[in-house]
């Protein structure tokens, strides 16, 4: 007996080995000499690299990556609730609609906070040409 | 609808293996050597296909050196038919290199991720009627979730390359991938509301009873429309390709691997662009039911599995066709925009169909 996910463990094993093999066969046919030098340096535009990339990055992207989870878990849930949809009927979507009332009102939240927009204006522009750019409201 | 694992365990037992384990895994070896020669076919098959489309549409005429088997085409579309091939075996020998400020463990796991994370997405995809590796009854579901594996991969890939470029292409593809995986999943659900099943089998059969999906309502269009812009947007081809913005970055998360371990990138970025394709073909365009049945015209010597997989097939290369189409018709978008359109435009519209869906399903 087996079941419908059997397949999924036997796949992940088999793709290893696969590449693994690929791999190998690429290790035996490729060139191995000439190695030293500049050649394993990291590519920056031909220049010396700067210091290490590991450095710390903007916090857009935690952010972005919080609301996606969000986001995600809410289709998660969603998804069985598609599945009866027709069965149950009116009571069904009186339900999402609610539990999708407490979803939008947190992502109107992050909207109105400027948390949705990659970059958030909170420097003053000031003056001359640059008054346009600033946003109301989002400074101090 | 059965499975080819189904199909193959029955031959397995009627020879009289015996052990039934050792059948399902020789069954399950055997479909993966089949899903790994189309996603290579599919990836030199596709890269030539997008040479030449491209060439033609800027009025050039693309690769026409490297013929096959003595033959060349010079100025015709099959001009240069060998040289996906030359290329795969350049590749092949090419000398492998890993920088050595990087962290070579992780660049070494880097593209087996995002490898499995393709591979393990065509289980779910059904070829044709009950031409899929394992039949799940949450197909839709299956397909989402084993299709983001691939981010950690790329997220790997660019951190553990320790070079800027990596490091900025990899966090923007993350920040991207994610986004849009939300208006796919919202514009999936909307037939999974009218189907009431996420079983590809069981919508499709329900296209056949009724109609195609995106002309089933007008929020089911809209649907379709959000899901392939979405789809373009998750496989990071033009016009979203801020990752590997080739003119910012140099390649984005892609910069320091060359040789083999940069082709298993491409071929899982071209596999997923056929499985983003293949769904799409099946959850809106009536998957393997014949183009005819759009008319109500049931023409039974067009019907079967093999033409099943033919018609499936059609609809996917047109779709990669669009794909194409769209590369050398809309410019690239700036990353701020990008996000602009994810979260401001596409989810809200997204949102509020899945609710006049339901009306709308409850109305009529």
């Amino acid at each position: 007996m087996y079941t419908d996910f059997a397949p999924i463990l036997i796949f992940i094993f088999f793709a290893l080995l696969l590449i693994g093999a690929l791999f190998v066969l690429q290790n035996i046919i490729s060139p191995k000499q000439n190695k030293g030098g500049d050649k394993l340096n990291t590519y920056e535009c031909g220049e010396v690299p700067e210091g290490s990339a590991w450095v710390k990055f903007n916090i857009r992207f935690y952010v972005v990556a919080l609301i996606f989870i969000i986001f995600d878990v809410e289709i998660l849930f969603m998804f069985p609730w598609a599945v009866v949809f027709q069965k149950v009927g009116l009571l069904a979507l009186v339900e999402m609609l609610i539990f999708l009332l407490i979803l939008i009102v947190g992502y109107a939240y992050v909207w109105v906070k400027d948390d949705l927009s990659w970059v958030k204006m909170t420097v003053r522009y000031g003056r001359g040409r640059y008054a346009p750019l600033q946003k109301k409201g989002s400074d101090s | 609808m059965n499975s080819v694992i189904d199909s193959m365990m029955k031959i397995f037992g009627s020879l009289g293996t015996g052990n039934s384990a050792l059948g399902l895994v020789l069954a399950v070896v055997i479909a993966g050597l089949v899903v790994f020669t189309i996603m290579a076919v599919m990836a030199i098959v596709a890269v030539y296909f997008e040479r030449k489309v491209s060439a033609f549409m800027q009025d050039r005429i693309g690769p026409m050196e490297v013929g096959i088997f003595g033959f060349k085409g010079g100025k015709q579309f099959w001009g240069g038919i060998g040289q996906t091939l030359a290329d795969t075996v350049k590749l092949l020998v090419k000398e492998d290199i890993l920088p050595k400020e990087a962290d070579k463990k992780l660049m070494i796991m880097a593209p087996f991720i995002i490898f499995i994370a393709s591979f393990l997405t065509f289980i779910g995809v059904p070829l044709s009627d009950g031409l899929v590796v394992s039949d799940f009854n949450i197909g839709v579901f299956y397909i989402m979730a084993a299709g983001s594996i691939g981010v950690i991969g790329i997220i790997l890939a660019g951190w553990s390359s320790n070079n800027k470029w990596s490091l900025y292409g990899a966090l923007r593809s993350a920040a991207q991938i994610i986004s849009y995986e939300i208006p796919i999943g919202l514009s999936l659900m909307l037939v999974v509301i009218v189907v009431g099943s996420l079983n590809f089998g069981d919508i499709v059969a329900w296209q056949a009873d009724h109609r195609w999906f995106f002309i089933h309502s007008p929020f089911a269009f809209i649907a379709f429309i959000i899901y392939v812009i979405a789809g373009v947007a998750e496989t990071n081809r033009t016009p979203f390709d801020i990752p590997e913005a080739e003119s910012e970055l140099v390649a984005g998360w892609m910069t320091e691997y060359s040789g083999f371990r940069w082709s298993i990138f491409f071929m899982s970025e071209y596999a997923n662009v056929l499985i983003i394709s293949i769904i799409a073909s099946i959850i809106f365009l009536g998957g393997w039911l014949s183009p005819l049945a759009i008319f109500g015209v049931h023409v039974s010597w067009l019907e079967g599995p093999l033409w099943g997989l033919f018609w499936i097939f059609s609809k996917a290369v047109f779709f990669v066709f669009v794909m194409m189409w769209f590369r050398w018709t809309f410019p690239r978008l700036r990353v701020d925009q990008l996000m602009y359109f994810c979260w401001k435009v596409l989810i809200p519209f997204a949102l509020a169909n899945l609710i006049f869906i339901s009306v709308w399903e409850l109305i009529f």
